[in-house]
């Protein structure tokens, strides 16, 4: 491993027990700074609003996100769609401090992700299972994520997604080494990396959860099950009162395991995101269905 | 070890490889009461630093630092300790120091430098820098320990350390036997 991405990896170790708020304008992000987010992910339609409009869902306009990297001092995130080489090169341009290759964006590519070696910025990729993870490791994701169903206001695909990899990673711990390959060659995913997360015990960089959360307690259960942070999408500045909730969620995810702080940080929050029932989306409108 | 955000747990990590260490995560009040030293992590100080006073930790542990608790701030735990922060409002104010935060740039300008710091050891080490800031001033009462690339990367100042890099990432424990000998 380079340096280079060795570093990168760290900079997701430093957003570690945080929260990673989605941003629309500069207004939004000086209050998720001050709500007390690790970083913003500044895109011009939230989940929520792209899964309503429908529509192409393209990287943002670099003066919006300009914008907000002049607005704060937290890091910025920013989403370039599935394989989108060249989106990816203008946000590293733009010194961005990590950019997302995100399935809420229309993919570009439908057979290949990025080639993320060979850029020198980090990137986080989304995933619903380990083998996905490995994948998107072995093309140089710095850090990972649920993919969940973004926009939805429902957190359970981002628990199933947390679930899935949780047990096969130990399912992988508890075999013989004679079974490692076989299992590589099952979930599809580098024998190498497979090795290392059965050594380890854990996945080679940090994991997020994002897809769904709307409430303290949804950010909080994702700390429970084994997230070591949680990115906000719609769930934030697409409820009744963004300030209120941003800091709350904020709150449970670093005391996720007391469950007195998160019913009074819970309180008198008003309106969450409305939220979809998963079975009411058709499959081909599934974003979590996207990546290969 | 303050546990709100951040590299808590590599530091955890590092200090449970010490002999004649008991690392305590503290997240509450009750928690910073039964601390005896106490080490900043790397994160982000504004998130750290809203929690910190949500926790209902901020004047406890002005307090602790006040009355001389033994305290180790990295990256973002430096930042918190510092007396005056460039361009905004300092957090804990407990170190005659003036940091300026993402000072050596964005991610992409992050770097890993090699050298040696004489009060820590002879060896070169491994000092990573992530989105860091630097030690713009040291007062009357702190010392430079380090620079980096021109800049103060380390300073002292009694029983206080900031670092501007992240010894829990390369798991330097001199660091650490350093900070427990102050």
């Amino acid at each position: 491993m380079t340096e280079r991405e060795q570093m990168n990896r760290n900079l997701a170790q430093m957003l570690k027990g945080g929260v990673i708020m989605d941003v629309t304008n500069p207004r939004e992000a000086e209050i998720a700074q001050e709500a007390g987010a690790v970083a913003v992910m500044a895109l011009e339609r939230v989940p929520s609003d792209i899964r309503r409009e429908g529509g192409v869902a393209r990287m943002s306009d670099p003066k919006m996100i300009a914008e907000i990297q002049a607005a704060v001092s937290i890091p910025v995130m920013a989403k370039a769609r599935i394989g989108h080489i060249v989106e990816a090169r203008v946000l590293e341009a733009m010194k961005i401090d990590f950019i997302d290759e995100s399935e809420v964006l229309t993919p570009a590519d439908d057979r290949f992700h990025l080639d993320k070696r060979a850029f020198a910025v980090p990137f986080v990729c989304g995933a619903r299972n380990l083998g996905e993870a490995l994948r998107r490791i072995g093309e140089g994701a710095a850090m990972i994520r649920t993919k969940g169903e973004a926009g939805t206001g429902n957190i359970v695909e981002a628990v199933r997604h947390q679930r899935c990899m949780s047990e096969e990673i130990a399912r992988l711990c508890s075999l013989p080494k004679e079974e490692r390959m076989s299992f590589a060659k099952e979930i599809g995913a580098p024998y190498e990396l497979v090795c290392q997360v059965a050594e380890e015990g854990r996945l080679p960089v940090v994991n997020f959860a994002a897809g769904g959360v709307a409430t303290p307690a949804d950010a909080a259960l994702m700390m429970v099950l084994g997230s070591e942070g949680v990115f906000v999408g719609s769930g934030i500045f697409r409820s009744e009162n963004p300030e209120r909730r941003a800091k709350a969620i904020v709150t449970a995810t670093t005391y996720y395991n007391d469950p007195k702080i998160i019913a009074e940080v819970s309180r008198d929050l008003g309106e969450a995101i409305r939220g979809v029932e998963i079975s009411q989306i058709p499959e081909s409108q599934r974003m979590e269905n996207r990546g290969w | 070890m303050l546990a709100l955000q951040g590299s808590f747990a590599e530091h955890l990590a590092c200090l449970g490889r010490l002999e004649g260490v008991r690392p305590l995560p503290v997240k509450t009040p009750a928690d910073l009461a039964r601390a005896e030293a106490l080490i900043l992590p790397g994160g982000e100080s504004t998130a750290q630093s809203r929690l910190l006073r949500r926790a209902g930790l901020w004047e406890p542990l002005k307090g602790r630092l006040a009355e001389g608790m033994p305290a180790w701030g990295t990256c973002a735990g430096a930042i918190l300790l510092a007396g005056e922060v460039v361009g905004e409002d300092p957090h804990l104010g407990a170190m005659d120091i003036a940091v300026r935060r993402n000072a050596f740039g964005s991610q992409l300008d992050s770097f890993t430098a090699r050298q040696a710091i004489a009060e820590v050891g002879p060896e070169e080490r491994a000092l990573v820098f992530i989105r860091a800031p630097w030690i713009e001033r040291v007062g009357p009462r702190a010392q430079v320990l380090c620079r980096v690339r021109g800049q103060i990367a380390a300073a002292r100042q009694g029983r206080l350390l900031a670092t501007a890099f992240h010894p829990e990432l390369t798991g330097d424990l001199d660091f650490y036997r350093y900070f427990l000998s102050l």
